[in-house]
């Protein structure tokens, strides 16, 4: 039977009771943390906080941020709140090597993240006779073990297929008449693509619906996902610090995510100064956990830019809604569902006994990221057979693959050939703002 | 002996090569034989000219990617099959080839093959030993 809501009595629940619900969850978390993370006991008491100053909800403006360079200072165990053996599973995020991030879980935190997981299944029409196809990464990223998880929580056949494959994912889609495909939004157009190719109409699938996540997409791109598969296309928001995605899942209402309250809290802050902004006002999102055990993480700047608001919904969920990601405060940006900072590509060119002289271009061609790299070469790259160039690119692609975990395209470039900006060469060029995505 | 060639970075957008030409017709050196190199992004402009320094300093000047690289010039008669005994003879001594152009002259009595080989002092050695004519820098100024 089809059921609206996962979980009716926290999605439904009454603001009031959310908000009360919230501030006895903070209070004990806060208590939680201070007793078991030294790190963030440390960075409280200087800023000359103790537990029992949270008695309230906005009480929480008066805690210290976590930044992802705290996670890496404290990698690997400096944010763990509980014994190793309470703990089943670590994911990570992409990240300079060494310096990852890499967040624990308990069974209970895993138990709670599916469902947050099965909750956008429901929303996008799950249910236990559908059968979902799992196109996102599986390993070390969270996109696959939790779409996965939660389909299991609300009773759906999982196909675990993992991305890449296409041909595979077509065959299984077909023949074993898929019906909710999960993976990040340009691969979804891909498989669009590539079923037309192969002769195949929007109709001849099974799919009803699609959620898509873990890279910025457009309403254009979601129209045209929509056409090509034959479906609904549902957004669907997390990150693995936070535990992954289902943090925030959208409604058949597609007006925006609804954040699950129940267990995350969610502040906007003027990313300069940190001052908690208004209900409406367009900020920097900020996630505080407020059921986890292993890596609960408090008021953690997730450098995302978006708005919250919390208006009826028609679905009937209560919870308040956040805006696609409207940009970035800080340099990342996420390509082919993958995080990438340039100071990562630095790292690589400097190593390789490169000048930081480079540039990032990123676009989007038929829904799908190209990432290219230019870089001045150095005197003795340069050689009169073009092989002993296109070899040495090669050797830079592949220590960016290993960095990056995607492969881009390396331009050797002449010297001084990249435009400097008052000395410095600009550094990256997204031309996917141009066709409208908030990168 | 062996001669000089400027290999040139030119990257594959307009106006990279008039850039290139520009500089060596304003030193007033002449180019007496050319090749291009190209890839999807880049080419490699190969230059033989009246003077090599004259025509490098021109380009670095115009702020074009410029290397000095040795090469064999050799002359062979304007006839079927001499081109062909210089190879045999390169092959039969495992002198691998990376690239190799002609020209012409007006003369018509001989055509000349720059040739480029790992190691041109013995590319050199079995050329002559076999009776092919190699050509120098001064010979190039002078064609």
């Amino acid at each position: 039977m089809q059921k609206k809501y996962y979980q009716p009595e926290a999605e439904t629940m009454q603001v009031e009771d959310i908000k009360k619900l919230q501030e006895e969850k903070l209070i004990k978390q806060v208590k939680y943390v201070y007793d078991n993370v030294e790190y963030y006991r440390n960075l409280m008491d200087e800023k000359g906080v103790k537990p029992e100053d949270i008695k309230c909800l906005s009480d929480i403006s008066k805690l210290p941020f976590l930044k992802k360079d705290d996670l890496r200072e404290a990698y690997p165990y400096g944010m763990l709140a509980t014994d190793l053996n309470n703990c089943v599973r670590i994911h990570s995020t992409s990240g300079t090597t060494g310096k990852r991030v890499v967040a624990f879980y308990t069974q209970n935190d895993i138990d709670l993240w599916e469902d947050c997981c099965a909750r956008a299944i429901v929303a996008a029409g799950g249910n236990e006779e559908d059968v979902v196809q799992v196109c996102y990464g599986y390993g070390l990223f969270t996109g696959g073990s939790g779409l996965h998880g939660g389909s299991h929580k609300v009773g759906c056949l999982t196909l675990p297929m993992s991305s890449g494959n296409t041909n595979r994912q077509i065959q299984f889609m077909m023949d074993l008449n898929s019906t909710i495909l999960c993976c990040t939004p340009s691969y979804a157009a891909y498989i669009g693509e590539s079923l037309k190719e192969k002769g195949y109409k929007p109709e001849d699938n099974k799919l009803k619906a699609g959620i898509f996540g873990a890279e910025p997409w457009t309403e254009e791109m979601r129209r045209d996902i929509e056409k090509s598969l034959g479906i609904k296309a549902y957004d669907i928001y997390g990150l693995t610090e936070t535990s992954g995605p289902g943090v925030a899942f959208e409604c058949e209402c597609q007006t925006g995510m609804h954040i699950n309250e129940d267990h995350f809290y969610a502040e906007i802050i003027d990313p300069d100064t940190g001052e908690v902004l208004p209900e409406g006002a367009k900020g920097e999102l900020v996630f505080t956990s407020l059921d986890k055990e292993a890596f609960p993480l408090l008021r953690y700047r997730t450098r995302d830019i978006t708005v919250l608001t919390r208006e009826k919904c028609s679905c009937g969920r209560t919870f308040i809604k956040m805006h696609k990601p409207m940009g970035r405060s800080d340099d990342m940006m996420i390509i082919r569902g993958v995080n990438v900072f340039p100071s990562q590509i630095e790292a690589v060119l400097l190593n390789k006994g490169y000048a930081p002289n480079y540039q990032i271009l990123v676009d989007r061609v038929n829904n799908t990221d190209t990432f290219e790299i230019h870089v001045e070469m150095l005197p003795e790259d340069f050689s009169d057979t073009p092989k002993v160039i296109t070899k040495k690119e090669k050797q830079i692609q592949a220590a960016m693959k290993e960095m990056l975990g995607i492969n881009p395209t390396i331009r050797l470039v002449a010297p001084k050939s990249i435009a400097r900006s008052e000395g410095k060469a600009v550094r990256v060029i997204d031309n996917r703002k141009k066709i409208g995505i908030n990168v | 002996m062996a001669i000089k060639q400027l290999s040139i970075f030119v990257e594959n957008r307009e106006g990279t090569l008039v850039t290139v030409t520009d500089a060596i017709a304003k030193s007033g050196v002449d180019i007496r034989a050319m090749s291009v190199a190209d890839t999807n992004d880049f080419g490699i402009f190969r230059l033989i000219v009246t003077d090599v320094d004259k025509a490098k300093q021109a380009l670095d000047e115009a702020g074009a990617f410029v290397s000095v690289t040795e090469v064999v010039g050799v002359a062979v008669k304007d006839e079927p099959g001499a081109l062909a005994k210089v190879v045999k003879l390169l092959a039969d001594h495992n002198i691998n080839i990376e690239y190799m152009y002609a020209f012409i002259t007006v003369s018509k009595q001989y055509a000349y093959v720059v040739l480029r080989v790992a190691d041109n002092a013995e590319a050199e050695k079995i050329l002559a030993e076999n009776g092919i004519s190699l050509v120098t820098e001064e010979d190039m100024a002078k064609l």
